[in-house]
């Protein structure tokens, strides 16, 4: 499984007839087992990226080109679950193969199990963010992508989210990408970073963390950190 | 409780009513019952219900179904919106009776015109109603579908139609009540029963128990169907609103 992405430019008429580039050159390749991170101001053209790398909008110039069959889980940044059926329907209905033991464990490790049978109405963000990430991971997806998964939590719950995710995106050998603001965040759960420049967005610098994630302990990362923040990006 | 107390109270109220204009006009409650009794034991009433309940059924399914796909369509695809706009507005202003009268002329006094004119004065405001819901469907539902490539059987069923369901329970709820006032029109006009031919007759011979007797008749059957099925309906549909904290 690999993904190519080689978009050239995006770009969309606002309703006046002025036309705003959202997309620069955009150009970068993301293997199995890869968690690759897009770090960048916001509206920079993340969430336009990501649409389109979701096959939800084909208005670009250039190419994105993935393996075939391949299945695609995704996390929006707000839930989107549907407030008329419950956790575990709003899960099944994604994913309608995944066999009970599969499902109870990962409502396990989200610690969901105890929310099944509740409506999306009744739940906290954090819990409606947990759901939105059992459904995509329940159709044991190729391609993950995560739109700031953690945005708006606490900082506790935030962590303990963090963990979750890192857990399940270890548990299987897929390509990830995460849209984050957050350095911690992007250290932690990264292999490769890509910085975005404002927009119109293109990849101003490649960072790759060459410690894997499972044995990265603390110092590693705070190492990283520091030497990201003597990059100096806004001259690049 | 409270219900049987509002309806002792309508009684009582009429009973009141007829004693002071006099027998002639309205006739007391009694006299009503015992001719709605006479009709009951001929089987007339049950014939003619049964006819008006009839002529409402098919109407209502046939004007809801087409109702709600045109409706669909033009508020999801807005070419057919130009297109179908106004003969919309020409339907829902034209008169049912001018309908009615044509379809007759048309199609002859027969059952199929009859339906036919009853399903054509619902069909817009069933229309109208979808249309707006087909316009107010959440378009990040509609990406989450994609981007998880449900089918698109399973997509309508799961995520479009719960969406549309407030606005099919309101099409049919103000549907039926047209529905109910318009079948009596059709009925008078041109059909060789149903109540309202009786009311016809009635009105011709100035014979108020009877008429009184099929009015209330019906009026009881709309209640019950309106207790008995609609309401259950509309509860079912907003289950998950309900439980929602």
């Amino acid at each position: 499984m690999q993904l190519e992405v080689n978009i050239t430019g995006k770009s969309f008429e606002s309703a006046a007839g002025k036309r705003h580039d959202v997309l620069d050159n955009v150009t970068f390749t993301l293997n199995a087992g890869e968690v690759g991170v897009l770090f960048g101001p916001s509206g920079c053209g993340k969430s336009t990226l990501l649409r389109i790398l979701a096959g939800l909008d084909g208005n670009y110039r250039g190419q994105v080109m993935c393996t075939p069959g391949m299945r695609l889980g995704m996390v929006f940044q707000e839930p989107r679950l549907l407030p008329w059926r419950t956790v575990e329907e709003n899960v099944r209905l994604a994913a309608p193969d995944v066999d009970d033991g599969r499902l109870s464990a990962l409502f396990e490790v989200l610690e969901l199990s105890s929310h099944r049978n509740h409506f999306p109405g009744e739940l906290s963000l954090g819990l409606a963010r947990r759901v939105a990430l059992a459904r995509a991971f329940a159709i044991e997806p190729d391609f993950l992508i995560l739109d700031e998964p953690l945005a708006s939590l606490d900082n506790a719950l935030a962590g303990r989210l963090r963990d979750q995710i890192a857990t399940l995106v270890a548990s299987r050998k897929m390509m990830t990408l995460l849209v984050t603001h957050d350095v911690d965040d992007a250290v932690r759960l990264g292999d490769r970073l890509f910085f975005l420049s404002p927009r119109p967005a293109r990849i101003l610098h490649v960072e790759t963390i060459a410690t894997p994630r499972a044995t990265r302990g603390e110092p590693d990362i705070n190492e990283i950190k520091r030497q990201l923040s003597q990059l100096d990006l806004a001259n690049m | 409780m409270l219900r049987l107390l509002s309806f002792t109270l309508f009684i009582a109220t009429w009973w009141i009513a007829s004693l002071v204009i006099g027998d002639a006009k309205l006739p007391a409650p009694p006299a009503v019952l015992s001719v709605l009794v006479a009709e009951a034991r001929s089987g007339a009433l049950f014939i003619n219900l049964g006819a008006t309940l009839a002529r409402v059924a098919l109407a209502f399914t046939l004007a809801m179904a087409l109702g709600s796909a045109i409706g669909y369509l033009m508020g999801r695809v807005s070419l057919a919106n130009r297109l179908g706009d106004p003969w919309l507005i020409l339907l829902l202003n034209l008169p049912a009776l001018v309908v009615i009268v044509l379809a007759y002329i048309w199609a002859g006094l027969t059952e199929v015109a009859a339906i036919a004119a009853i399903a054509i004065n619902k069909l817009p405001t069933a229309v109208v109603t979808l249309r707006e819901g087909a316009r107010a469907l959440d378009p990040a539902l509609d990406e989450m579908a994609t981007a998880f490539a449900l089918p698109r059987g399973r997509a309508f069923r799961h995520v479009i139609l719960p969406q549309l369901a407030p606005y099919i329970a309101a099409a049919a709820r103000s549907g039926l009540s047209l529905v109910w006032k318009i079948v009596l029109v059709a009925e008078y006009l041109g059909r060789p029963n149903g109540v309202g031919f009786e009311i016809g007759v009635a009105f011709q011979l100035f014979d108020i128990p009877l008429l009184l007797a099929y009015s209330l008749s019906f009026a009881g059957v709309v209640l019950v169907i309106e207790t008995l099925m609609v309401q259950p309906f509309e509860t079912r549909l907003t289950r998950w609103r309900l439980r929602a904290a």
